[in-house]
């Protein structure tokens, strides 16, 4: 285990000796980040199968454009958390604040506590799991990937939505323009009871147990009778 | 951007260390806001003296003699306390209009930062941390405070421009965002009798405020106004006398972190501001909702 101590060591020298095992093969595979205190920045730009357990809250853009990694965080991230992900694991023990998982292209994202507004925006192949509830304007012109919510969705959920999956247990306050519900069928259940798995949700919920959303296919597709209007 | 701390106690034993740490809080938030910075601190509210907070560019000038100057005008003696740029003058509670009104005359080009039983603003341009050295905050007691870094954005780098603004009687308001119908609801406003100092939208978010209060409402139902009267970004933190209050806009753009433990509720920017609070380990931790309202009096 490579402890690293972000208060004395600072944070560039964190990042850079992260980026350093990029193509290497290293017996240097598990990490961990003591007194994060809400820093920024914690672990950007990954490119290596490694394990890297942060001890604390982070700030903006943990684990931002992670590749292959695993990254733990124990206690809550700040705005941004696994932000243009491309694979890997991203896993929050506490709460994400806004838009978690924005643009994400890959990987899985798990968020134990809420994710506050905004999560998932723009997503485009990324899977997210959040245990507890998401905020307004989530998965706003979400293109494709999957987002699974525990708990409830706030308004405008999936605004502009192109392929994405949508999958929500509890209550959503309002769907965006148009994102609809749409029928469960197996596939689906078999997308959702896999999320739960890698999601370490299995024991929190059943695939019925959720509604499925997506685009209505109105607003991003060319309609000939509106020709007039573009 | 900008950056906002606050600290509400609920265990006096803090109280003795409530500039200190806000002090570190404020400095915390540098990056967010490097232009200037200011903090409001409440403390010996309800024991019959009330104190005026004054700012001059010309302190050595304008403070000599003020506090005999204005003993002479109201016929009371006046307790002067000068820090730098900024003076307390402590009068009796029933003399403060008073002292007030001598202090425009006595003393045009003096500006008043904060006036009412427990308030006092300090805020000028600079560095947080020269800001707060300046001033001695760190040495500061009191029993709530709220801490504002500024990067401008709508009116000018000017000590007058930095936050807390305070247009009412022990009231202040600090604001992280943009208002666009500032001027708006400034016009409406002066209609209705509010005055300003300044071109910034944030005279004007603390101005609504301010009057919601002088017609009686409650702390809660006055930011709650804000939501439908004000347009633009905003995450508001309000101290009154007694109380501390929180609100954000519906889309909740601008970052908020709270906490809360048996000993205090603090606010933060980001959860940085807040790493080396006592017990924050073990704090409630959460992100106040867009569009609610949150409040604490004591």
């Amino acid at each position: 285990m490579q402890t690293f101590d972000l208060e004395a060591q600072g944070l560039r020298a964190l990042n850079q000796a992260l980026h350093n095992l990029k193509g290497q093969q290293t017996n240097e595979t598990a990490w961990e980040v003591v007194n994060p205190k809400g820093s920024h920045a914690i672990a950007v730009g990954v490119d290596a199968p490694v394990d890297i357990t942060v001890r604390g809250s982070t700030g903006y853009y943990c684990a931002g454009m992670n590749k292959q990694a695993t990254i733990r965080v124990k206690g809550s991230a700040g705005p941004g958390v696994a932000e243009n992900m491309m694979s890997g694991t991203v896993i929050i023990d506490g709460d994400a604040s806004q838009y978690a998982g924005a643009t994400g292209r890959g990987g899985l994202l798990v968020i134990k506590g809420n994710a506050a507004s905004r999560c998932g925006i723009s997503m485009k192949g990324i899977d997210i799991v959040v245990h507890g509830n998401i905020g307004h304007m989530s998965c706003f012109m979400a293109q494709s990937g999957n987002i699974l919510v525990l708990g409830d969705a706030g308004d405008s959920l999936g605004d502009s939505l192109y392929e994405a999956h949508l999958f929500v247990r509890g209550s959503v306050k309002s769907l965006g323009t148009d994102c609809i519900e749409k029928e469960m069928r197996p596939e689906h259940l078999a997308i959702i009871a896999d999320l739960l798995k890698r999601g370490e949700a299995e024991h929190l919920a059943k695939p019925e147990e959720f509604k499925r959303y997506g685009s209505a296919r109105k607003l991003y597709t060319f309609n000939i009778d509106n020709a007039s209007s573009y | 951007m900008c950056g906002i701390v606050g600290l509400f106690l609920k265990d006096p034993k803090l109280e003795p260390q409530l500039g200190a740490m806000l002090t570190e809080m404020l400095i915390t938030m540098t990056d967010r806001g490097p232009d200037s910075a200011g903090i409001a601190i409440y403390s010996g509210a309800n024991d019959g003296r009330a104190k005026l907070t004054v700012q001059s560019a010309q302190p050595q000038v304008d403070f000599k003699n003020l506090d005999e100057d204005l003993k002479d005008a109201i016929g009371t003696p006046v307790l002067m306390l000068i820090k730098s740029t900024h003076a307390v003058l402590e009068v009796p509670a029933a003399q403060l209009d008073a002292a007030r009104s001598a202090l425009a005359h006595l003393r045009p080009s003096v500006k008043v930062m904060s006036a009412g039983d427990g308030i006092e603003i300090y805020k000028e341009v600079g560095l947080p941390k020269d800001v707060a050295a300046r001033f001695e905050v760190a040495k500061m007691h009191g029993t709530h405070g709220i801490g504002h870094t500024r990067m401008a954005t709508e009116s000018a780098v000017t000590t007058m421009g930095a936050h807390p603004f305070s247009t009412g009687p022990d009231q202040c308001l600090v604001h992280n965002g943009s208002l666009s119908n500032h001027n708006g609801v400034r016009r409406e406003l002066k209609r209705l009798g509010m005055t300003f100092e300044t071109e910034n939208d944030t005279e004007v978010g603390a101005a609504f405020v301010s009057h919601k209060l002088q017609q009686g409402e409650t702390l809660g139902a006055a930011l709650e106004a804000t939501l439908t009267d004000l347009d633009g970004f905003f995450t508001f933190v309000v101290g009154t006398k007694n109380g501390f209050g929180v609100v954000r806009d519906p889309i909740a753009c601008k970052p908020a972190v709270m906490a809360e433990t048996d000993q205090y509720v603090a606010f933060g920017s980001e959860y940085r501001a807040m790493v080396n609070l006592p017990g924050i380990e073990t704090a409630r931790v959460w992100e106040p909702e867009p569009a609610t309202v949150y409040f604490w009096e004591r």
